[in-house]
């Protein structure tokens, strides 16, 4: 579904992401695990287009994201929920969501949508009315993908959804992730918590220094070694 | 000693009433600078000259072709919206990343350059739309028709804005690029889309204030003088950006404007209010309503 082939992408003269391939298949779960300033966050805005490649390709299901102006990349399925929710906080809940169906394309499936996200999320029906800024981290990261979904995706790309969460509230954004999977949707997974993710996703790449180090399905990654010590403290 | 108190509560009645009329004219010429202040986190500085663009147009269409001013209203609002969008696209999009000084000299700029225009093509005369209203007459009172029709055509105004930016998408979208600009590709909004929209909204809005200020004012090239800097004072006392803030700052301008007027000339209750904007400076530095971060 998604391909990038020999991505690099940089702020300015500072390069983050070298050489970068990476491949998402339909329906699967793909976490992208590796410390902090590895460039994680970079990869994902360069997928969803808030910067964009100094070289390689980017395809989503064989059409050029790379070719796609910024605005439309939505349009090709991929929604982003970018680090730290950065929802609207001075507009209702209801407007955060009516933001994420701008498109024309989701407008018009807007109240089924609606409904979609508040099945999901029961808490943000109740909410609906209240300035997103005065929720809760929790409620706040519910109403963030929600907007995501919004646009009905085919692709949703998640950036660090359990930062700055109590841990209580961490264990129900992965359960969370677990419930829009089961729903078809595929996933790819940015996480500092590297045991919660690995859990809930089916492969997942280790990026350090803006190059990826080794990849495999969660069994595998696991086991490697480098991954236990550095990242799981076993 | 009643006879006297009966003809000054009169007096002030009528100066309460014509404060509040033309409190509704300066929240209109207020809420089209705060919204482009707002979202684009520009100020236009020539704003009162696009509402002197706005103000011979409605002159020219209705004195020199001889249009009902019913028609000509529409045709120059629509006129001064595209004079704001032009604005944007060609001073303002080539300066978004300058340093803010950089776009105040720019729209500066405009402001003579819009001058100087009008000096060269329309001449210093004075002109009129040679349109008198009635006047209506309440007991002692007297208000005039074109301030009555003013300030409801200037709520309607506010009215129209209020609903499009709750109701419709391109609203929606219009107040969350003033929050957050730069996620708003991934809403599949189109920025630059909504900066021109804003443009030609606050346009509008400068050409509707033209079309009804051209009822009680006379257009020359200067005219802009009268209202652009107690528009500014307006929106920087109502905190700059903040629609809610500029509306009720511009009702208390308005009052300040119209009761010290009562007790001695009109310039005096203009001196009245600056004076009121410079404390209100040292007392509440961000505006009325400054946001508590």
């Amino acid at each position: 579904m998604l391909e990038l082939r020999s991505v690099d992408a940089g702020y300015g003269t500072f390069q983050a992401l070298f050489g970068i391939n990476l491949d998402v298949r339909a329906g699967e779960a793909v976490g992208v695990i590796g410390p902090n300033g590895a460039g994680k966050t970079t990869l994902m805005r360069v997928i969803s287009g808030l910067i964009r490649p100094t070289k390689g390709t980017i395809s989503m299901e064989g059409r050029d994201v790379v070719a796609t102006a910024a605005h439309r990349i939505v349009d090709l399925g991929i929604a982003h929920v970018p680090e730290n929710r950065r929802l609207f906080p001075r507009l209702t809940v209801d407007d955060n969501l009516k933001m994420g169906a701008y498109m024309p394309g989701a407008r018009a499936k807007y109240s089924e949508r609606l409904e979609f996200v508040f099945d999901l999320f029961p808490r943000m029906k109740e909410r609906r009315s209240q300035m997103a800024g005065t929720l809760s981290g929790g409620e706040q990261q519910m109403c963030a993908i929600g907007r995501a979904l919004m646009s009905d995706p085919k692709l949703l790309l998640l950036d660090e959804p359990s930062a700055g969460l109590a841990p209580v509230v961490v264990q129900q954004v992965f359960e969370l992730v677990k419930r829009i999977r089961s729903g078809g949707l595929t996933v790819l997974i940015v996480e500092q918590n590297v045991q919660q993710v690995l859990k809930v996703v089916d492969r997942a790449y280790l990026l350090e220094a803006g190059t990826i180090r080794a990849s495999g399905t969660s069994e595998e990654m696991l086991s490697t070694d480098t991954i236990k010590q550095a990242y799981l403290g076993v | 000693m009643q006879a006297f108190l009966d003809t000054f509560d009169i007096f002030l009645l009528e100066a309460v009433v014509n404060g509040i009329l033309l409190g509704g004219v300066l929240a209109l010429l207020a809420l089209g600078l705060n919204l482009i202040f707002g979202v684009i986190d520009v100020t236009w500085i020539c704003y009162a000259e696009l509402v002197m663009i706005g103000m011979y147009g409605m002159y020219y269409m209705v004195q020199v072709f001889g249009l009902p001013y019913w028609a000509a209203a529409p045709i120059a609002i629509l006129l001064v919206a595209a004079l704001g969008a032009l604005l944007h696209y060609l001073v303002i999009e080539p300066l978004l990343t300058a340093p803010p000084i950089n776009q105040l000299l720019a729209t500066g700029g405009v402001l003579f350059i819009l001058q100087s225009f009008a000096t060269v093509a329309f001449g210093i005369d004075f002109r009129n739309l040679g349109i008198r209203l009635p006047v209506l007459a309440i007991g002692d009172m007297h208000f005039s028709y074109s301030r009555l029709l003013a300030f409801v055509a200037a709520l309607l105004g506010m009215l129209a804005i209020y609903f499009f930016m709750k109701r419709t998408y391109t609203g929606t979208a219009i107040r969350a690029v003033a929050q957050d600009r730069q996620i708003m590709s991934l809403m599949g909004v189109d920025t630059k889309r909504i900066y021109l929209i804003t443009s030609a909204l606050g346009g509008a809005l400068a050409g509707l204030a033209a079309c009804l200020l051209v009822l009680q004012y006379d257009v020359h090239p200067f005219v802009g003088l009268s209202f652009g800097p107690i528009t500014f004072l307006i929106c920087v006392l109502g905190g700059l950006g903040n629609f809610v803030g500029g509306f009720i700052a511009a009702f208390v301008f308005a009052q300040i404007i119209s009761l010290g007027g009562l007790y001695s000339d009109l310039e005096w209750g203009y001196v009245l209010a600056f004076a009121f904007f410079i404390v209100m400076m040292f007392i509440r530095p961000a505006g009325l309503l400054a946001r508590r971060s």
